[in-house]
């Protein structure tokens, strides 16, 4: 590798960065935004489930229990009828996300067999809202006791890591990943391609320049920045999201780079084949947009799908890097304790990085 | 004399097109070589594959003795490409752009002010350093990217329609330049669609549809032409053009200037005699008619009516 080259090709790239006002705003802007718009749009929390109930007893005691559900904060009664037919109407509708039916003997149970039962029935499309409600329903008549007796029925769930359920834990350190991936596929592509599109490229090209110079000088300006990205929304998670960072920041900060690394392999490797800054753009969001999010355990965990998309979430880098980086970040890992993720993510990085300089043509691709 | 630039045979397809089919050409060092023909000829695919930027599908080209194939980044070393599109970069500066091409293409770090001194001075565009290439006027673009790819001293200048869409004056002193680079031993090989600016150099060859027509030094070009050329001068020149046109087809038929230039490729020679005539009942004697001297233009023009046949 020749450092004259290279180090052409580096200063050039950071004149284009800093000169145009649109570059800076993709770079710095756009991060940012997302991370307070996902952050606050996606919100796992559920602050109050709205409740139907079904009182069929329609005692002094069915309406104790209407009014400690109410109170408890978690929940929100909407509707409050008899007729437990209605139940279904009340979810499509949804005019309420689950429904408490609480049978004509209720009364009669409690006070005499002191075993009543209360019947639930949850809107089940979304699994994520469903098993929290399910998990705050368990909860609150777990805890429940009314006229001085409990309800015979104990079970108290203990949540690891995340013990208070605060979803901007379990959101911001994904949210890092996909901003990093996306963005460092992005730029590294959109660059590529304009110096393609502009008919650059073929000028650069009748000059002893070697593949490695071009990518590394491509590559080295867009790692920098998305370095500087990346320790710029892991500091609005912490600070603003109150993250914590419970592992070593310099162990996340040297994992984060091997995982722009494998991003900004991506990025080469799209611009290998397309001519055209648009079709970059919009294949860089495609491939990193769509398994960074579906198929990373960012949102939906991974142990609940089938074999082939686990099979693809293994090459997935997000994958290898959540892990990584919720594990430092809430658990306090450290790298010794994350070999395997860290094993996975170089392999990723080296056969991207092999592949795209191996890639790259120093020959025009068509006749135009 | 050695060749400097040597073609053999070469073909070109692109999908189901064919841009070059079976060219074979020779470029003399210090020789100054047009490349002639339409948009579509073929012109920039065969450049691209002397500058190895292409790969020809069958034949071989060599520059400077390396063969297209075999020594690529030796070719790259020594020859200085301008492509057809403006291909600086245009939110770098005129100072910025010349650095970088000078550290891209080797100019040692003690050598590079100085060989950026002479470019400016060169190009005149000393006054302009700051300017950002893009804000730069179309002619000092061309002088620009010139420069550019002028800053190691290649020993051969590949430009490839240098001179498409500049301006009439800026066009003349691009053509200086370049006659200044051949004086002082650069071998060029210039692509053009303007006939006229082969006349300034010492051979050309004539491109149509992936072939080449005619190859030979520029007057061996003008006395290829075959056939009679014309020139009628007279008062009413839009009238007496269109009564020729009656007789001749509308693509020989030009109005210059003050006279009409008729351009008869040898199997319309005949038809000589019936402008004459023509002419004779519209009032212009036979003083008024002149032969002239074929151009490089008039070759191309009779030769392409020879293909069609």
């Amino acid at each position: 590798m020749n450092i004259e080259r290279f180090g052409a090709i580096l200063s050039k790239e950071f004149i284009h960065i800093f000169r145009d006002p649109r570059s800076v705003f993709i770079i710095f802007i756009l991060p940012i935004l997302m991370m307070f718009l996902f952050g606050y749009a996606i919100d796992l929390n559920m602050k109050e489930v709205r409740i139907a109930v079904s009182d069929q007893c329609s005692t002094s005691l069915s309406r104790e229990l209407v009014s400690r559900l109410q109170s408890s904060g978690y929940f929100k009664v909407t509707r409050y009828f008899e007729d437990p037919a209605r139940s279904d109407d009340m979810l499509l509708g949804r005019k309420a996300q689950a429904v408490v039916i609480i049978p004509r003997d209720f009364e009669e149970r409690f006070t005499v067999e002191g075993d009543a039962s209360v019947g639930v029935v949850i809107d089940g499309s979304n699994a994520n809202t469903a098993s929290l409600i399910q998990g705050y329903i368990k909860g609150f008549f777990g805890g429940l006791s009314m006229r001085g007796q409990k309800v015979p029925l104990e079970i108290r769930p203990v949540m690891l890591y995340n013990r208070d359920m605060k979803s901007s834990n379990f959101i911001v350190p994904g949210l890092v990943a996909l901003i990093m991936m996306m963005l460092g596929a992005l730029l590294t592509s959109v660059t590529i391609a304009r110096e393609k599109e502009t008919g650059t490229m073929e000028q650069i090209l009748v000059s002893p320049i070697r593949p490695i110079e071009i990518v590394a000088g491509k590559v080295v300006p867009y790692l920098v920045l998305a370095v500087a990205i990346a320790g710029l929304i892991i500091a609005i998670g912490h600070f603003w999201f109150g993250v914590p960072v419970e592992g070593s920041l310099a162990e996340l900060a040297l994992l984060s780079i091997l995982f722009l690394l494998t991003a900004l392999s991506v990025g080469l490797l799209i611009s290998s084949v397309v001519d055209s800054q648009q079709v970059a753009m919009m294949l860089s969001l495609f491939a990193t947009l769509l398994p960074s999010t579906m198929l990373s355990g960012f949102i939906f965990p991974l142990a609940s799908m089938p074999l082939p998309l686990r099979l693809i979430a293994r090459v997935v880098p997000a994958t290898h890097y959540l892990v990584i980086i919720r594990g430092i970040m809430l658990k306090g890992n450290t790298m010794g304790q994350l070999w395997r993720e860290i094993a996975a993510l170089s392999v990723i990085a080296l056969v991207f990085l092999l592949a795209a300089t191996k890639r790259f043509s120093l020959k025009l691709s068509s006749g135009k | 004399m050695s060749s400097m630039i040597e073609v053999k045979g070469l073909e070109k397809s692109f999908a189901n097109n064919k841009a070059l089919a079976s060219v074979s050409l020779d470029v003399e060092e210090g020789e100054m070589f047009a490349l002639l023909g339409p948009d579509g000829a073929g012109k920039t695919t065969l450049m691209r594959i002397v500058c190895t930027l292409l790969d020809a599908d069958r034949g071989d080209a060599s520059l400077g003795g390396f063969s297209v194939s075999g020594e690529p980044e030796k070719i790259r070393e020594i020859v200085g490409y301008m492509p057809q599109r403006f291909s600086l970069y245009g939110d770098l500066t005129v100072r910025e752009n010349l650095d970088f091409f000078a550290r891209l293409l080797g100019v040692p770090r003690r050598k590079r002010e100085e060989r950026m001194k002479e470019l400016l001075e060169f190009s005149r565009l000393g006054g302009f350093v700051s300017r950002r290439a893009e804000a730069l006027s179309g002619g000092m673009k061309q002088k620009l990217a010139l420069s550019c790819v002028l800053i190691h001293q290649p020993k051969v200048l590949v430009l490839d329609e240098p001179t498409t869409g500049v301006d009439p004056v800026s066009r003349r002193e691009f053509w200086r330049m370049l006659e200044e680079l051949k004086s002082k031993g650069t071998t060029i090989l210039v692509s053009t669609p303007y006939m006229n600016e082969a006349e300034r150099c010492d051979r050309a060859a004539m491109m149509y549809a992936g072939r080449i027509l005619f190859n030979g030094t520029t007057d061996e070009v003008r006395s290829a032409f075959e056939g009679e050329i014309l020139e009628v001068k007279s008062g009413e020149l839009k009238r007496l053009a269109a009564r020729i046109k009656e007789v001749v087809p509308t693509r020989f038929v030009q109005i210059l200037g003050d006279r009409i230039r008729v351009v008869l490729p040898a199997k319309y020679a005949h038809i000589e005699k019936d402008i004459s005539a023509l002419l004779l009942t519209e009032g212009v004697g036979t003083d008024g008619i002149e032969k002239a001297a074929p151009g490089i233009e008039d070759t191309f023009i009779a030769l392409m009516e020879g293909r069609d046949e």
